[in-house]
């Protein structure tokens, strides 16, 4: 019965979401950070999506986060010379994250989280549906 | 003999088997709407059930039986595979990506819908069976 890779397919998609809606949430949290003494800001990390087939079938396309990349931007730099960690010139580095970029990629997250939970949700029905089949 | 009493439910139990082979297929295409480069996939259902309904009647009841590998297996009998075919974009994206949430969306909920009508057709075969076999 096809219609239990239907968990697998769409289970893969969860978890892939989730560990999106996880890294956005680091970036986040880190959003504010200031490069420390060794001068190495935070860099916004993004995961890279990739079509994953489930027992080698093209019809049943799971996914998987291939990788997770850090984004090259130019880290913020910010004139607070009152700061302990500023520069010669009174800079302070922070991270490269882009909080509105972050919170598109939360919500769209968030969204296909929801769409196969519901997938699966109805799966589920149509399965139990079928078994009550004849009674 | 026995294969004769449930022909009748041949037909909805294909249409049955292909609506979940759909439904997976689809649910594919909603788990992938985030993955670039990944193209959406979908197979015409009319097709598929003539084929699979098609050469069911073609090929005799009786099956063949393979005892060793390289035996020929009539077609049909086995699980029905569909063609699959990528769906053509609405509007193009900057990902390459192909899914379009709202037509796989549409596409699921109306495939859930006809799924549940291939189970009230076969439900109703069943209960007729019954009937004519208790008699009462």
């Amino acid at each position: 019965m096809s219609l239990f890779k239907v968990f697998e397919v769409s289970g893969s998609a969860v978890s892939a979401q989730s560990q999106r809606l996880n890294v956005v949430a680091s970036n986040l949290a880190n959003a504010d950070a200031i490069a420390g003494p060794d001068s190495k800001p935070y860099k916004a990390r993004e995961v890279i999506f990739q079509t994953q087939q489930v027992d080698g079938d093209p019809a049943s396309a799971g996914v998987r986060v291939a990788q997770v990349t850090e984004n090259n931007a130019e880290p913020r730099r910010i004139h607070d010379p009152g700061n302990p960690l500023a520069d010669a010139q009174g800079y302070v580095t922070m991270s490269n994250v882009n909080v509105v970029e972050q919170m598109v990629n939360m919500i769209s997250a968030s969204r296909s989280y929801q769409t196969n939970i519901d997938v699966m949700n109805t799966a589920k029905t149509l399965l139990q549906k079928a078994l009550q089949l004849g009674s | 003999m026995i294969d004769r009493l449930t022909q009748t439910l041949d037909f909805n139990g294909a249409a049955l088997l292909l609506r979940s082979e759909r439904g997976r297929v689809l649910a594919g295409n909603l788990a992938n709407a985030d993955t670039p480069n990944y193209k959406a996939l979908d197979f015409n259902f009319q097709q598929a059930l003539q084929n699979a309904t098609g050469l069911q009647q073609a090929t005799a009841p009786v099956q063949m039986a393979s005892t060793q590998a390289g035996h020929a297996v009539p077609a049909g009998l086995g699980s029905p595979s569909p063609a699959l075919q990528y769906r053509t974009p609405l509007q193009s994206s900057l990902d390459a990506n192909t899914v379009d949430l709202d037509v796989e969306r549409a596409a699921f909920a109306d495939n859930t819908v006809r799924y549940e009508a291939s189970l009230r057709f076969l439900n109703g075969q069943i209960k007729t069976l019954t009937l004519a076999i208790n008699g009462q």
